[in-house]
């Protein structure tokens, strides 16, 4: 257990990190200590893989010290962290699949003999690195040939290399079953009584309080608190994640309008795919909002696009107007009057280079077939008419939309969607990185939507969000669905409490 | 163990042990060592080349600048020699730093400016031709009596064969080659950065210096090609080795080196080279045949390699039961990017 005494093993005082206009790390001051396992938790954007890439070395810290065992340090690069012993393993394993063991685990270190490797030297060499993680595999066989879990533990194995001191473990258990992630918890034990301070990331609450000794919390750039895990509840947890104070919330009363008498438009039963969401049950009624609230990571995108089709699901069926109907593409599902924004407005989204009009007809014209062209007068007063609707700010139609701010972008996505009359509509964080004024006309336009009888599933990080809007809300956590809040049950507090059971 | 990436490789000693036995039985001449000894060295300047381009294939390049680069170093070492008077051997040292200068200038340009190889390599083909044209224009011979002196080297081998000094020549280049991509740090770096470049460079790899040198020694091996050729023929002529570099690949990826880069054998180079040879000298024993069926052999040749490699990286991920690109993978990787 951690000595609070003991003078800590690295810490780093007053990091900033900014990119154009993004704020990245503000004022972060944090410590950690030999045989501790220190877990970094925070939503996306709250600057968990900055700090990471300033501590390894990939980014550049604008102003702040890094003092490793009383000393200053500077990590220009990862050669530097490297030799500083802070080791670090990714997700995606990084490694070369296409070498054996031995050659991964010896790659730039092996031992040699007048310029010449000597692979007997290297192999005992790569046998005693894999012992130290308990891994009993033939050094001389081919990386690929072994389970992403065993190609994890060969990737700590080659971290913890001669002189580790600290690992940072990133997200290590995103792609490992519950044996694998109990026999690397087990080796993280291990490590820890050794002596090595272990920073954990990770999406899964279970495996913070299952593993970690201290828990640091970051939001939006900033240090919101470290604590002993044994003494902060999951609920206080979420609650500092999402920036929420519990005790601050009310039950407030909201006025909801009955939707329970109203027909099904889409119906999942048991919908799941492995290794991506937990089988699901849900009904979208009409002219209903049903929020999807979780944290990151927990499985809300995952639905939404099992739901639209964009995934295909493994398991389950799914019901539209009544009808069981295979809706497994993208392309069945606009033919059934469904509609999908994702959550990534950029990559996915837009085209940047397009005009607003093009990227708004984009839709239409796939509904009519290509070989059908829209005359040019038709497809202005479209445009035109939902620039007006929507108070999308925009000079000329003809401007290219990635010149428009994010709120406008979005709003055009949503008109893009909005001109093929849709029954239901699909939002994966419709207001992500949009600036105020924009952020309440959207939601103000999702209301509307839903007076006019359209059916709308919304995935927001934002439980506030949710709140505003939401005749239910389905609470996800580690991918699957924990509970369904109805109603005058719905606030931020009752939310919360379901994410952190 | 036998470890499944030596399958390849394996494949394509069996089909050259294949190919022999047919001519042993066919061809009473087959038999004495005299076949296999003019199979070293009349394709020697091919082997070499293909060593070179080994490293180039495996680390997940191209290098079509190679054949050019022969017929370049030729000329050059004609000019040096007949027009300037200079001793063969500092000709062939010029030459030689010349090659691997070219060849590294190619890495430069591949490795900090991000340019495909297949485009600055194209560019080097034309370049080292047009700059062969403008030394000399015709077939030139190449006197001088160090030339007859190699020539003369012959170490005579069991039966009516022997070996050559281009071909002891060849051997060398080609232990070196082996050594360097086995034993060397340099060489398991090429491995790394052709298996996953940004794994390799995430691992600590010097990724851009390692491609540098990867050319400059394709650069290097190209010349000392040029050289065996020159000495082989006895003169130099811009018109030279053209097609060369896909003759070198074809050799690389029949050797089992995978285009795509990460997997292969130096060796299976050598044997890749050879084997086009046999299938030369079968056709000219026969007699009947038409040169060109060669190259009909070859190209169905290669295209079976090619088959036979997918298959075999098909059916031993299906065993392991780990391919990575199952199922579950891309669901993996979009979570991951929403998770960014």
């Amino acid at each position: 257990m951690t000595d609070v005494n003991q003078p800590p093993l690295l810490s780093i005082e007053h990091i900033n990190k900014r990119f154009p206009g993004v704020r990245a790390l503000n004022d972060v001051s944090l410590t950690f200590h030999s045989g501790e396992v220190h877990a970094l938790l925070g939503e996306n954007g709250a600057g968990k893989s900055t700090l990471i890439k300033v501590l390894t070395g990939i980014y550049a810290k604008d102003s702040g010290d890094i003092t490793l065992e009383g000393r200053k340090v500077h990590i220009k690069n990862s050669q530097d962290a490297q030799n500083s012993g802070i080791r670090t393993v990714y997700q995606e394993i990084n490694l070369i699949p296409t070498m054996t063991v031995a050659e991964n685990l010896t790659l730039l270190d092996q031992p040699r003999r007048f310029g010449m490797i000597r692979w007997r030297s290297a192999h005992s060499q790569a046998r005693e690195m894999l012992a130290r993680v308990g891994l009993d595999i033939d050094p001389n066989s081919l990386l690929v040939s072994h389970s992403i879990a065993v190609q994890q533990m060969v990737a700590i194995a080659r971290a913890l290399g001669s002189k580790a001191r600290l690992l940072i473990l990133d997200e290590p258990t995103a792609s490992l079953d519950s044996d694998e992630i109990a026999r690397l918890f087990g080796l993280m034990r291990q490590l820890k009584a050794q002596g090595m301070a272990i920073i954990f990331v990770t999406h899964f609450l279970d495996q913070v309080y299952a593993i970690s000794d201290t828990i640091s919390v970051l939001r939006n750039g900033s240090h919101v608190g470290t604590f002993k895990t044994r003494a902060l509840s999951q609920t206080e947890l979420v609650g500092h994640m999402l920036g929420k104070d519990l005790d601050m919330l009310q039950h407030e009363q909201r006025d909801i309008t009955e939707t329970e008498e109203k027909p099904v438009v889409l119906s999942l039963s048991q919908v799941g795919k492995t290794g991506m969401l937990k089988p699901v049950d849900l009904n979208l009624r009409q002219g209903e909002i049903v929020g999807l609230a979780g944290l990151l990571g927990s499985g809300r995108t995952e639905l939404c696009e099992l739901a639209y089709g964009a995934a295909r699901s493994d398991q389950g069926s799914k019901t539209w107007l009544g009808q069981s109907l295979p809706i497994n593409t993208p392309k069945q599902a606009i033919e059934q009057g469904m509609a999908y924004c994702p959550e990534d407005r950029k990559h996915r989204g837009i085209i940047a280079e397009l005009s607003v009009r093009e990227n708004l007809i984009l839709a239409l014209q796939s509904s009519r077939g290509w070989w059908s062209r829209i005359p040019m007068a038709e497809q202005q007063a479209v445009v035109s008419e939902f620039i007006e609707r929507l108070s999308i700010k925009t000079s000329d139609m003809e401007k290219p939309i990635g010149e428009l701010s994010g709120g406008n972008q979005q709003k055009v996505i949503l008109a893009r969607w909005l001109v093929t009359n849709p029954k239901l509509l699909i939002l994966d964080e419709p207001t992500r990185g949009i600036d105020v004024g924009a952020h309440h006309d959207i939601l103000n336009i999702i209301r509307e939507l839903c007076e006019e009888g359209m059916s709308l599933l919304v995935a927001s990080s934002e439980v506030e969000e949710i709140v505003a809007f939401a005749h239910r809300v389905v609470v996800l956590r580690d991918r699957g669905k924990v509970s369904e809040i109805v109603g005058n049950q719905i606030s931020q507090k009752s939310i919360i409490q379901a994410i952190a059971q | 163990m036998l470890n499944e990436r030596y399958l390849p490789v394996i494949a394509t000693l069996v089909v050259f042990i294949l190919l022999y036995g047919y001519g042993m039985v066919e061809y009473k001449g087959f038999r004495d060592t005299l076949v296999f000894t003019n199979l070293l060295t009349d394709n020697a300047f091919l082997i070499v080349t293909a060593v070179g381009m080994s490293f180039v294939i495996i680390s997940g390049g191209i290098d079509l600048s190679v054949g050019s680069m022969i017929a370049f170093v030729g000329v050059l070492l004609a000019y040096l020699i007949t027009g300037l008077g200079i001793h063969p051997v500092y000709a062939a040292i010029i030459a030689l730093l010349t090659a691997t200068f070219f060849g590294m200038m190619m890495g430069v340009i591949i490795a900090y400016f991000e340019i495909q190889p297949f485009i600055v390599t194209l560019a080097g083909l034309f370049l080292f031709r047009g700059l062969a044209y403008m030394i000399n224009l015709n077939s030139v011979p190449i006197d001088h009596e160090l030339l007859v002196i190699l020539s003369e080297i012959y170490v005579p081998l069991p039966g009516r064969g022997g070996l050559t000094f281009i071909a002891m020549a060849m051997l060398a280049l080609l232990v070196i080659g082996v050594v360097v991509a086995k034993r060397t740090r340099f060489g398991l770096n090429v491995y790394a950065v052709g298996g996953d470049v940004q794994s390799a460079a995430l691992m600590g790899v010097p990724v851009k210096s390692t491609l540098v040198r990867i050319y400059a020694l394709s650069g290097l091996y190209s010349g000392a090609a040029g050289i065996t050729f020159a000495i082989y023929t006895g003169s130099a002529y811009p018109l030279a080795a053209v097609g060369v570099e896909l003759d070198a690949i074809a050799a690389v990826v029949i050797g089992g080196t995978l285009l795509t880069g990460g997997v292969g054998f130096v060796f299976g180079a050598f044997l890749g080279a050879l084997i086009q040879g046999i299938i030369q000298t079968l056709i000219s024993f026969d007699g009947t045949l038409n040169s060109w069926w060669t190259k009909v052999a070859i190209g169905a040749l290669l295209l079976m390699f090619i088959l036979m490699q997918k298959a075999i990286v098909h059916f031993t991920r299906r065993y392991s039961g780990k391919n990575p690109a199952s199922s579950e993978e891309p669901a993996m990787q979009k979570v991951e990017s929403t998770q960014a």
